[in-house]
């Protein structure tokens, strides 16, 4: 599998605080990848590493197996999370000129932009300042300038704040369908559900170390406990006398006619084993093996991360 | 350089379509006009008569100046100190008018002692008065002339003023119309830089609290961006000067002519009214008005040739540039430091001083271009674009010139690389405003 990007040892120290330490992240072309981590983390500074704005203090990156150089930019678009437009210029002309100055002709740049402006209706407001769009038509402008040169990749960063759900759905079917074209893109957000939605990989960064890195499959599969949601009807006591000391009843509760319990299997015990002890006992109606949200997961690492550094504040 | 065009266009077209453009077009040769005629207007009404003593040592001028409706002239025998002792406890004359011996051959050795300063229209007639009797003096001493010592015979006599204070020391003060032409083209570098340079800066705090900054330097680096406003504006600039002086070139011309036209209307006037006494004697008398005022204007036109104008406008150029772009990219560093346009007093402060401080220096030099502190901030280039431009039409040496030229170009690129470096670090930081230890570190930080 190629990788679009490749960030080596990366290593940017701000004067009072290192934003990135020591930081390897590999993007893999045509997947949609996310970077996550709390607020302050990094993530902004390495987006800013990628395309340009800043450069790292060491360390080295690669666009499509070239070093990352000036004429890179051309094929990166990107939506910072700080985005905006000249207020009191008029739509069209502001749109004309974002996309002159990613290189593309005059030309070129009226024909696609006509073409998107009608595709997320907004073509009327051609003529109108910018300042009378609303928020999210705003954000519709912001989203065309930022794909119109059909970068190869592309970055953005929080791209679900400020659109209201239906928006927010187009956006992520432009997402999805520009991936299918071919298209690599690095999302930076906070917003769990979306990763674990349209997200292929991640990279974990908090306190400016990359602390998780990966496809998300097999991160969930990395960091499954072994815990298992059991339905059956029967007798609640009966169900914890037939469980051995391999297990661990997490929680229980009664649903309706069905009882059900969360367990937790230690020493590589399979859930057939499981069934095998129970089954004699109660009527199970179901088992289902319960999968670590992202959400979890990076909380949990974050937590796990932070952990040292609280302590040695005490 | 195909994108920083781009940008250089952007930043001159939405400024040049902006309503205050066009609106400062039309106001400002408005306000140029009534600047330059209001005060012609006012002087040609003031008739206070000066009555000049003259302390003549050649002996060649005695009853030969001629008065008109402004000075008219006394011959005293006795000596400076004297006449001077005399101006200023308050005798008889107005001024005192000393002719050295060496006159003939050092024309500009002429003093004028005063109280109140004598109105220039009158010391360029009494330099031309003077100008008139060395040339017949030495009109009488050849005999045998070729063309070229005829051309050399009118001297370029210039009356140095002295203004004398109580305590009876005088203050010179070269006055005239040169250091007037230097001080309004100062002025309006003095305007321009402020009014353009904070231009520049609300440029860079527009984009940064618009949130557009980030999306642009993915395109471009941080430094095309800001010069890319910087030249923009100056364009605006340069347009807008274009427009101030053709503009007021037209109107005062127009405003000339109705003068004119109002002149000989009331000329016809008088004559149709005095046709019926005795027209002859009357159309004299106007004829003889007329040949004063064309005079006057002939006198003024003589002056200004005297002014080196292909060297004035261009040093105008070079010193209007120079100052606006040495300050403009200091107005940007500040626009990239802070969050709001509210936020910029503590750091706008170290720029303007400099500033203001040449156009109160200004009024020193003007009557001292050749002094100590007229030498010194006409070279440091924080002051030398404004108090340059006052030196240079009434004569600076060469190799001045070029230290101060040369000194204002290496600041610039000095603070445009300053400005750089801090604004590329600068334009990404919201939510807190700056203090000058970090400014600092932004200078040496690496990209």
């Amino acid at each position: 599998m190629s990788s679009i990007l490749r960030a080596e040892n990366i290593v940017k120290q701000y004067a009072s605080h290192r934003a990135l330490d020591d930081v390897s992240i590999e993007i893999p072309t045509g997947c949609v990848f996310g970077l996550l981590g709390p607020n302050g983390a990094g993530k902004t500074s390495f987006i800013r590493i990628i395309n340009q704005i800043t450069g790292p203090d060491s360390g080295q990156i690669f666009f499509n197996g070239e070093p990352l150089a000036a004429k890179h930019v051309e094929q990166i678009g990107y939506l910072p999370e700080e985005r905006g437009l000249y207020k009191k210029m008029e739509v069209g002309e502001q749109a004309m000129y974002l996309a002159q100055l990613k290189g593309m002709s005059k030309a070129e740049a009226k024909k696609k932009l006509i073409y998107w402006f009608k595709k997320f209706g907004i073509a009327e407001w051609w003529n109108k300042k910018v300042e009378e769009l609303s928020k999210g038509m705003a954000q519709k402008v912001q989203f065309i300038v930022t794909v119109l040169h059909e970068p190869k990749l592309l970055i953005l960063d929080e791209p679900f704040s400020g659109f209201d759900p239906i928006n927010a759905n187009i956006v992520k079917a432009e997402i999805l369908r520009l991936k299918e074209e071919g298209t690599t893109i690095v999302l930076s957000t906070h917003n769990m559900g979306s990763v674990e939605e349209i997200c292929e990989h991640i990279a974990l960064i908090n306190n400016s170390k990359k602390i998780l890195g990966g496809a998300v499959k097999q991160i969930q599969e990395d960091f499954k406990e072994g815990v298992y949601d059991i339905t059956f009807k029967g007798n609640m006591i009966g169900f914890t006398n037939a469980l051995w000391t391999g297990c661990e009843l997490l929680d229980s509760k009664e649903n309706g006619t069905y009882q059900q319990a969360t367990v937790r299997l230690t020493g590589h015990k399979s859930p057939n084993e499981l069934l095998k002890a129970i089954i004699g006992n109660v009527e199970v109606y179901g088992l289902r093996e319960i999968i670590p949200s992202m959400n979890d997961i990076f909380i949990k690492q974050v937590e796990e991360t932070n952990q040292p550094k609280e302590m040695s504040h005490e | 350089m195909n994108k920083i065009n781009l940008i250089i266009k952007r930043e001159y077209l939405t400024r040049v379509k902006k309503k205050s453009f066009i609106i400062m077009s039309l106001v400002g040769p408005i306000l140029i006009a009534a600047l330059m005629i209001v005060p012609a207007w006012l002087a040609s009404e003031d008739d206070d008569l000066q009555n000049i003593e003259v302390i003549d040592e050649t002996g060649l001028f005695i009853n030969e100046l001629k008065a008109n409706d402004e000075v008219s002239f006394s011959y005293e025998f006795r000596s400076l100190g004297e006449a001077q002792k005399d101006l200023n406890s308050g005798g008889k004359y107005t001024a005192v008018l000393h002719i050295p011996k060496v006159v003939v051959t050092l024309p500009q050795t002429v003093q004028i002692f005063y109280k109140n300063k004598p109105k220039r229209s009158s010391i360029d007639h009494m330099e031309n008065e003077i100008a008139k009797v060395i040339e017949n003096k030495k009109l009488e001493d050849l005999h045998n002339l070729s063309l070229d010592q005829i051309s050399g015979l009118r001297p370029d006599v210039r009356i140095v003023a002295n203004k004398l204070s109580a305590d009876g020391t005088t203050e010179k003060s070269a006055g005239g119309l040169a250091v007037g032409v230097g001080f309004f083209l100062a002025f309006v570098i003095y305007l321009f830089i402020f009014l353009f340079g904070v231009q520049v800066m609300r440029g860079v705090i527009e984009e940064k609290t618009n949130r557009i900054v980030e999306v642009i330097i993915s395109s471009v680096k941080p430094f095309q961006l800001m010069m890319g406003k910087i030249v923009g504006i100056a364009m605006v600039a340069i347009t807008q000067v274009f427009i101030w002086i053709v503009f007021s070139t037209l109107i005062i011309a127009g405003v000339q002519q109705v003068f004119k036209e109002d002149l000989m209307a009331s000329k016809k006037e008088q004559l149709q009214q005095m046709d019926q006494f005795n027209p002859a004697a009357q159309e004299a008398k106007i004829a003889e008005k007329d040949s004063k005022n064309t005079s006057i204007a002939e006198e003024i036109n003589e002056k200004l040739s005297r002014i080196n104008f292909p060297l004035v406008i261009g040093c105008f150029i070079f010193y209007f540039l120079g100052g606006y772009l040495l300050y403009g990219s200091l107005f940007a560093a500040i626009g990239s430091a802070v969050d709001s346009e509210s936020d910029t007093q503590q750091f706008m402060f170290p720029i303007t001083i400099p500033l203001i401080l040449s156009i109160v220096i200004a009024q020193v030099v003007i009557d001292n271009p050749d002094g100590d502190l007229a030498f010194w901030t006409s070279i440091i280039p924080f002051t030398s674009p404004i108090i340059m431009m006052i030196r240079i039409p009434v004569g600076v040496v060469p190799w001045q010139l070029a230290l101060s030229m040369v000194s204002l170009i290496l600041t610039f690129i000095g603070s445009t690389w300053m400005a750089g470096k801090i604004y590329r670090t600068g334009i990404l930081m919201y939510g807190k405003k700056a203090s000058f230890k970090e400014l600092g570190k932004w200078l040496v930080r690496k990209s």
